[in-house]
């Protein structure tokens, strides 16, 4: 039964290599990235990574939709969905292979910064322990993003409106703890707590809090929990 | 009992206040090729998304295989190899790739993978184009892709939406063969428009019209329903007169109605219509003989499929015949529907209507 999600997510994974949209958002990402970083690193003459992991946070918000957007969407337009579902496989392992398909996919840009920090490291005395966790806050951040955009690529056939729909909600988290002076006071733990980057924070700087991890799975498990609902919906629509 | 490999009990579904689907019930054996014959939105692909389990029925059961589509949604789901209408597939793969993606999700791997791959992609002429990307193929590689598609895991039971739309006549007769081949010892399901497809594909049909089954029978059985076959007969001139040949005519077997047509001068022509099924060239040859009468012609003429499914589809009438009691009742109901929904209607509609009726009456 793994085997139908992984054979899924392989696809999927393999797929994003045959259309331009891989290709695109993770060479402009490590692009913006490696300018943004390099560019003040030597200012600051300081050995560590942090910067880099809050400008990948921050790219995310914006690189991820378009990852996600056609996961489903594509899939319901084209009429695909109906011959993997008829497939002997459930409705939760297509969610699933959806999901590790592009999260592969994010985990291998991850990857390709990994150069960044080892060549840190070797200019100077690079402190470790804050870079696992940094990669770390950035797999569940991402995670939940990717999940946040597979939800939205569920309720539409439109790729476009799978797009906006993510983006949306990744801005709203965003911002959502940028506003704080001119809350009411009753929202303001509110507004923090369902900061994206508010529980990013912590691992940025070497701290991995339970609390913050529980976070992004959370938000990850939810969203893919709506997915699943969303696409098991078509059968008694 | 074990021979059945689909059965589904007063399927109905419902999308809001339509019914696409409306108490529809069948059987089907193995080794019988089903043609599922309706006009657009009647509700053939509603009846296969649901015995793929892909959308469940508002009310009603189906088993495929012996599996409840309840119950054992996976069990159907390998028992069923399923072309979707339209053919969707993955562009940006490879067909060996996406034939290989298929077997694996079938559960195979490794060498039995390939050698399944292998002999869909053989029972489907695609080796030429094994190693080309889908969105490279025309529209008939395409549709062949699909068919290897639900063939990869031999299933028992296939589901064709539309198979030979979009091709051409050399393509299509192609695929008959196949669909004909696979049939003999699978049992499929395939929904068409296409009437002269059905004749020669299929064993039996399903009519649907407006989400009613309106008929299920052999083609041939079909056609003799909707209108028996009248046959032309032209005697060259003799020295019996007109009426005497025509009483004559009237004792032979199954002969029921007689009219004399005007021929040309030295002909006399008449018009016999058969009581049953029978064929009466035969006999209507011997009463030449036996009378001792030079014929000059016989052609015999029986309805078109076409005129029977458009009888069938435009009243959903007539059909059944009341040979059970509960399909009567349900054409009862559909009828009743229908009267209702025409008596909505504005006059044209009905005037519409007795025109077709007409139209296919001229061409029995």
């Amino acid at each position: 039964m793994k085997g139908h999600t992984l054979t899924i997510a392989q696809r999927e994974f393999r797929s994003y290599f045959n259309g331009p949209i891989a290709y695109l958002v993770v060479s402009v990402v490590l692009l913006v990235l490696g300018f943004l970083f390099w560019e003040t690193f030597f200012l600051f003459g300081r050995a560590t990574v942090r910067e880099m992991f809050r400008y990948f946070a921050l790219l995310n918000y914006l690189a991820l939709p378009p990852l996600t957007m056609g996961l489903l969407a594509e899939e319901k337009r084209t009429g695909t969905i109906e011959l993997l579902i008829t497939m002997p496989v459930t409705d939760a392992q297509v969610i699933m292979g959806k999901f590790l398909g592009v999260f592969g996919l994010y985990a291998v840009m991850l990857l390709l910064t990994v150069p960044y920090p080892i060549s840190v490291g070797m200019l100077g005395n690079l402190d470790w322990g804050p870079v696992v966790s940094g990669y770390l806050g950035l797999l569940l951040q991402g995670g939940a993003l990717l999940a946040i955009g597979l939800m939205a690529s569920s309720f539409t056939d439109n790729q476009i409106v799978a797009l906006f729909g993510a983006l949306g909600a990744a801005i709203f988290f965003f911002l959502v703890d940028k506003f704080l002076p001119f809350m009411p006071t009753w929202m303001v733990p509110l507004a923090e707590g369902v900061s994206f980057d508010v529980h990013f924070e912590g691992m940025r700087r070497g701290v991995v809090a339970l609390r913050d991890v529980l976070f992004f799975t959370s938000i990850a498990a939810i969203s893919l929990l709506i997915a699943f609902r969303s696409l098991e919906s078509r059968r008694w629509s | 009992m074990s021979d059945v490999m689909i059965e589904a009990r007063d399927l109905t579904k419902r999308y809001g206040p339509n019914n696409a689907l409306q108490d529809v019930s069948f059987e089907v054996r193995k080794g019988e090729v089903l043609g599922f014959l309706g006009p657009n939105g009647a509700g053939k692909t509603t009846t296969m998304k649901i015995l793929t389990c892909f959308i469940a029925p508002t009310r009603g059961q189906a088993k495929v295989n012996g599996c409840d589509i309840y119950e054992d949604p996976m069990g159907v789901r390998a028992a069923v190899g399923y072309l979707p209408e339209s053919t969707p597939l993955y562009p940006d793969m490879l067909v060996y790739e996406y034939l290989e993606f298929i077997a694996k999700m079938r559960g195979f791997t490794g060498s039995e993978a390939k050698k399944r791959i292998k002999a869909a992609a053989e029972q489907t002429s695609l080796e030429d184009v094994i190693a080309k990307e889908i969105r490279a193929l025309s529209k008939g590689f395409k549709q062949r892709v699909g068919l290897a598609q639900a063939l990869v895991h031999e299933p028992p039971v296939l589901i064709l939406d539309e198979p030979m739309s979009g091709l051409d006549p050399n393509q299509a007769a192609e695929i008959r063969d196949l669909i004909r081949e696979i049939g003999k010892e699978r049992t499929v399901i395939l929904s068409t428009h296409d009437l002269g497809e059905v004749e020669v594909t299929c064993g039996r049909v399903l009519i649907v019209a407006n989400g009613n089954l309106v008929a299920d029978d052999r083609p041939e059985d079909l056609r003799v329903r909707a209108g028996k076959a009248a046959y032309t007969i032209t005697f060259a001139k003799s020295g019996k007169s007109d009426k005497e040949i025509r009483a004559a005519l009237g004792k032979v077997k199954h002969v029921d109605v007689i009219k004399p047509k005007s021929g040309e001068k030295d002909e006399t022509v008449f018009l016999v219509t058969a009581k049953g099924s029978e064929d009466l060239r035969a006999d209507l040859f011997r009463f030449a003989v036996d009378q001792n009468l030079t014929m000059l012609g016989l052609v015999r003429k029986s309805a078109g499929l076409d005129s029977v499914f458009r009888e069938l589809t435009t009243k959903a009438a007539e059909a059944g015949g009341g040979r059970k009691g509960a399909r009567a009742a349900r054409l009862e109901k559909a009828r009743q529907r229908k009267r209702d929904r025409e008596a909505a209607k504005a006059k044209p509609a009905d005037d519409g209507e007795t025109d077709d009726r007409k139209a296919g009456k001229e061409e029995e």
